[in-house]
């Protein structure tokens, strides 16, 4: 029965639909069936399946995203009962990102937050223009290993290496890794600043993030 | 009318349908209907309250604003269809009337081949100097985007700094997307009207133009809405430029990308028009489909070049000029993927007259520049040009006194008919149409013709110098700018 229900689950995450993934994640707590075997015999094979494919080449991005979203909403689903049971699902880490002060460009830090959450890591996004002290106090705040700055201007990615710098004064680094990316970042400025890395789309960021955390 | 030192392409003789009337008249109201359904957002103070006062919803906390469709059908009525691009040497006016095409250089990269190691490297403001003066000597370059960020100036003045070393270095319009705040383009206003001559003056003759990036899906930066407030109150041409692309910032349809990034450019447009009726503005876009692997934007590809030609009849549509992003490619070097993304989108983009494309020079998605890369831009742009003459067909051109002198068998070469005509054929600087055996022992090819143009160049061209008091002026402003 269950292992018939596991493999709905999987498929709920391979076709990216978050009602019904929420529906079965709802399913397995009326069954009885432990939330954390329902997310790892369940759900993650299909994100695991899209990852796969994804990486050959044969799915595309809005599916990674869709698959993603699916997933976010069964263990949203799923939360209350590992509270209740005082387990937690091991994640890869927890990330804080952001665009930095004066910048309201986000699409591709949002892209790098939904591939990372799809990938295991614990993300909490602060969105556009946001100054040192939200950030640093944020990843203080939820003992994050991992910053992760966007800029997409010339004039604002310069914010960055601030972050950076304030992060050294303070103490914080290297225990919290910091990565950079936008259109206009290179290595060469990532090594200019002394950020941990850079990528520069989302599918390197979570190879990247994965190598920070000592998981790759 | 015609330019000094400059090619545009006008006259054409070639027409491409890409969209039918009806077809355009489906995409004007669905983006009506998304204005003043969905919303779009303008996050600046100054900017809701001119909508406020028109009568448009405005949803202060979320910064949205929703529009009936006449308030923004009556807006665009006021644009004005025609004016001109002003130049420092008025000679060089280039005339947005419809019937000119003007290639401007590529804008806002990051990076640059160094010309003389070949090596990759950040940007700085001597390279904004090299390549104005190489595009003030190059008659494809009809005009100037500031080409790269002068990243070693300050922040707080970096466009400013990029837009004097422009017009120090050449004679032709220049235009810029990296005026994006009220302080700066205070500024800009204020050496553009030294430079013309006068407020006035500014206003016949404009010598700066001004973009600003729309920040998608259906939203605007408040630094580029009242940086363009304050240029259209000059009399500045302004446009927004939408790079809505399939898949991220845009829906996965080519006619969902181009409604979208449609309501974003005119609900800009009629907002600089219910605050300066008539002022010059312009429609910008480089459209494009993010790839469905990557997520990455790809500069290039079918969709690219459909969207070069189809915005341009939304702006024919809506009677406004139109800057069109073209020569865009995702090339890492000059290669066989730039020349063929160089060329397709510009073809597309010049068979349907769109004043401006923007522009020649860049590689890797629009942020590394060569001057081999713009050299060979420049000889597309020329083919190109040769095309859109079309064929003529008259009884000179028929040739038949010439075909009966020479009869069957025989050859042309000899004849007046073929000395009157030989040099309307195209010569090419960059093809390479030698023996083979000649290209074995050579082994080199149009990028080192290329580069070595650009360096001669770079070598021998005194642009016409800028008055020195005019430069200690822009000297004073910049300054009063920075920190």
């Amino acid at each position: 029965m269950s292992e018939e229900l596991f493999k709905q689950m999987a498929q709920s995450i391979i076709d990216g639909d978050s009602d019904i993934s929420a529906e079965l994640a709802q399913k397995a707590i009326e069954m009885n069936i432990p939330p954390l075997d329902a997310i790892t015999k369940g759900f993650v094979v299909g994100v695991n399946y899209i990852g796969d494919q994804f990486g050959l080449g044969e799915a595309f991005l809005p599916e990674l995203v869709m698959a993603g979203e699916a997933m976010k909403a069964a263990v949203a689903t799923l939360e209350p009962e590992l509270l209740k049971l005082g387990e937690a699902r091991e994640t890869m880490g927890r990330v804080v990102l952001a665009t930095v002060e004066g910048d309201i460009h986000e699409i591709g830090k949002t892209l790098v937050g939904t591939m990372l959450s799809a990938s295991g890591f614990e993300v909490t996004d602060l969105g556009v223009d946001q100054p040192a002290d939200k950030i640093i106090g944020k990843a203080i705040e939820i003992n994050a290993s991992i910053i992760g700055m966007s800029a997409l201007l010339t004039t604002t990615m310069v914010r960055q290496r601030e972050v950076i710098e304030e992060m050294d004064k303070e103490g914080l680094r290297p225990k919290i890794k910091v990565m950079v990316g936008g259109a206009p970042i290179t290595r060469d400025w990532a090594t200019k600043i002394k950020a941990d890395g850079y990528s520069e789309d989302a599918v390197g960021a979570v190879k990247l993030a994965k190598e920070l955390v000592g998981k790759a | 009318m015609s330019q000094k030192n400059i090619k545009t392409i006008s006259n054409p003789k070639l027409k491409l349908e890409v969209l039918t009337k009806e077809e355009v008249q489906k995409i004007h109201n669905a983006t009506l209907h998304i204005i003043e359904n969905v919303g779009v957002r303008f996050p600046s103070k100054r900017a809701l309250e001119i909508w406020e006062a028109n009568g448009a919803t405005v949803d202060h906390e979320k910064k949205i604003v929703r529009a009936r469709p006449q308030l923004i059908e009556d807006a665009l009525k006021k644009c004005p269809p025609k004016y001109i691009l002003g130049a420092r040497d008025p000679q060089q006016n280039l005339p947005l009337d419809g019937n000119h095409v003007c290639l401007g250089t590529d804008g806002c990269g990051v990076e640059i081949i160094d010309i003389e190691t070949k090596q990759k490297r950040t940007s700085v403001l001597q390279d904004v100097r090299d390549i104005a003066r190489v595009a003030d000597a190059t008659p494809e370059v009809a005009f100037h985007w500031v080409p790269l960020s002068a990243q070693d100036t300050p922040v707080e003045a970096r466009g400013l700094h990029e837009l004097k070393a422009v017009w120090e270095n050449s004679t032709k319009h220049v235009q810029t997307e990296s005026i994006y705040n009220v302080h700066e383009a205070k500024a800009a206003v204020e050496m553009a009207e030294i430079l013309a001559g006068g407020k006035d003056k500014l206003r016949e003759r404009p010598v700066l133009s001004l973009m600003q990036c729309t920040a998608p899906p259906l939203g605007h930066d408040g630094g580029s809405l009242d940086a363009a407030l304050i240029a259209a109150e000059a009399g500045i041409p302004t446009g927004f430029m939408t790079m809505s692309a399939c898949l991220t910032t845009g829906p996965a349809t080519l006619a969902g990308t181009l409604t979208v990034g449609n309501a974003e450019v005119i609900a800009a447009t009629a907002l600089l028009q219910l605050a300066y009726p008539g002022a010059p503005v312009f429609y910008a876009a480089a459209q494009t489909a993010s790839d469905p692997r990557l997520g990455v934007y790809t500069g290039g590809g079918p969709e690219d070049f459909l969207f070069g030609a189809a915005t341009n009849v939304l702006a024919d549509f809506y009677n406004i000029p139109l800057s069109m992003g073209s020569f865009a490619t995702g090339a890492k070097e000059p290669n066989w993927q730039a020349g063929l993304e160089g060329s397709l989108s510009t073809f597309m983009a010049s068979v349907v007259m769109s004043d401006m494309l923007l522009g020649c020079g860049f590689l890797h998605g629009s942020r590394i520049w060569s001057f081999a890369e713009m050299m060979m831009d420049c000889e597309i742009f020329s083919i190109i040009h040769k095309m859109m003459q079309g064929i003529v067909v008259d009884e000179e051109t028929l040739a038949l006194d010439a075909i009966a002198a020479v009869g069957p068998g025989g050859h042309y070469l000899a004849q007046k008919h073929t000395r009157n005509h030989m040099r309307d054929l195209f010569l090419p600087q960059f093809l390479d149409r030698r023996p083979y055996t000649q290209w074995e022992e050579k082994g080199d090819d149009a990028r080192d013709w290329a580069l070595d143009k650009a360096r001669k160049i770079l070598k021998e061209h005194q642009p016409d110098p800028l008055d020195d008091k005019i430069s200690l002026e822009f000297d004073r402003i910049i300054k009063s700018v920075e920190k």
